[in-house]
């Protein structure tokens, strides 16, 4: 297996992020000798996407307080290929750092005109498209003072389990990057900077919304931890 | 050419915001014949219920999704797979594959759940067949009140075992 292949992903045993202590497993992975990354599932039999489901904008009567912003790429796997039809479902805080979700205690408003989730499906390039405001940064209790930097919560899902990725897209420039250790668990910082988006003057649309532009690479189809010795 | 992979990060504690509807825990209708409930319990370090904890399972027929609730309870109804062919190794038992994620979880846990009436598959499996008898009773879930009782323990003396990826 590549070596570069799975350990851009943070290990679960990262002891400066607190939530990880009575929960990553204590026992180490076991190499799977089965093929994995042949299983298929078929997606989303009978599910539909509504047509503005990808604009967290436009959910309510107004529209919600904030920079308003278009985030679009791309999603490949590692061997270059677009993931066309894979479910991409993205959640936030809005503007002022507060998820509309009842356990989170923030003393910051909620937005009435603000639900903070979205979905879509790739197109034939892969190729994904969302219309959301910019998330606030939000104190959480891990360490003393600590704050999330500002982000979006991004799944993706298509038919094949060894690509199924859940993370996080951040915003260029954040000074809170070196101190949150969700973001610092990614071991190396080049890992790191693929999970900050890029400003874009191409998506920014003239006197109406900034743009992000940011690429998410899954595993390959047929990555197993046993391609290299399997025989031909 | 190889792109490097993007980074997984933590589901966190809010994820029913955006993964609660789209994918449900019905990967088989109720009434389809062979339709089997399969419940569970996760469960930390301390022995306490993961309350905020996500479970995916995976087979060729379809995904499940279900988060568990306050006191760790998830239940998905699906159908047995069949048997999955495979390479030297062997030939599987049938099995769900299993994604658990959760906050404090920085990256998805993989495991399998295989199925209690299969006694003679089961011991034929290569992946069952390279654990200790206490590991692969992790694996196995146990008929329950009329389904399936398969939980999840992240940590302790009875951690499931996970696989990489």
């Amino acid at each position: 297996m590549p070596a570069s292949s799975r350990s851009v992903h943070p290990p679960n045993d990262s002891p400066a992020y607190g939530s990880s202590l009575l929960r990553a497993p204590k026992q180490p992975l076991r190499v799977h000798p089965g093929r994995l990354g042949e299983l298929t599932a078929p997606l989303l039999a009978g599910e539909t996407i509504g047509t503005l489901d990808h604009d967290l904008t436009r959910q309510h009567d107004g529209e919600p307080l904030g920079e308003r912003i278009t985030i679009s790429g791309r999603v490949l796997d590692e061997d270059g290929n677009p993931l066309a039809g894979a479910l991409i479902e993205v959640w936030q805080a809005n503007a002022s750092g507060r998820y509309a979700h009842l356990s989170d205690q923030h003393q910051a408003p909620l937005d009435p005109n603000f639900s903070g989730a979205g979905r879509c499906l790739t197109d034939a390039e892969g190729g994904y498209r969302f219309i959301t405001i910019k998330p606030g940064a939000y104190p959480w209790r891990n360490h003393p003072n600590a704050w999330r930097p500002a982000h979006v919560h991004f799944s993706v899902f298509s038919p094949a389990f060894t690509q199924r990725l859940i993370t996080q897209m951040y915003f260029p420039g954040d000074p809170l990057f070196a101190q949150d250790p969700v973001l610092m668990s990614v071991p190396d910082e080049e890992s790191r900077q693929r999970l900050v988006a890029r400003w874009s003057l191409e998506l920014t649309e003239p006197e109406w919304s900034l743009g992000y532009a940011w690429d998410i690479v899954v595993a390959g189809r047929q990555a197993t931890p046993l391609d290299d010795d399997a025989p031909e | 050419m190889t792109l490097p992979l993007t980074p997984s990060q933590t589901v966190g504690p809010f994820f029913r915001i955006g993964l609660a509807t789209t994918i449900g825990a019905h990967v088989a209708g109720e009434g389809t014949p062979g339709a089997v409930r399969i419940s569970g319990q996760v469960f930390d370090g301390a022995g306490e219920p993961v309350p905020d904890g996500l479970i995916e399972t995976w087979q060729a027929e379809g995904a499940g999704r279900c988060p568990t609730d306050d006191e760790g309870h998830f239940a998905i109804v699906t159908t047995k797979p069949a048997r999955n062919a495979v390479d030297h190794s062997g030939v599987e038992a049938p099995h769900l594959d299993v994604s658990v994620f959760a906050r404090g979880l920085l990256t998805r846990l993989v495991t399998r759940m295989y199925f209690p009436d299969e006694d003679e598959a089961n011991a034929a499996d290569p992946v069952l067949g390279s654990l200790s008898d206490a590991e692969r009773a992790t694996l196995v879930a146990v008929t329950d009140d009329g389904g399936l009782r398969f939980d999840i323990h992240l940590q302790g003396a009875r951690e499931t075992v996970f696989f990489d990826r």
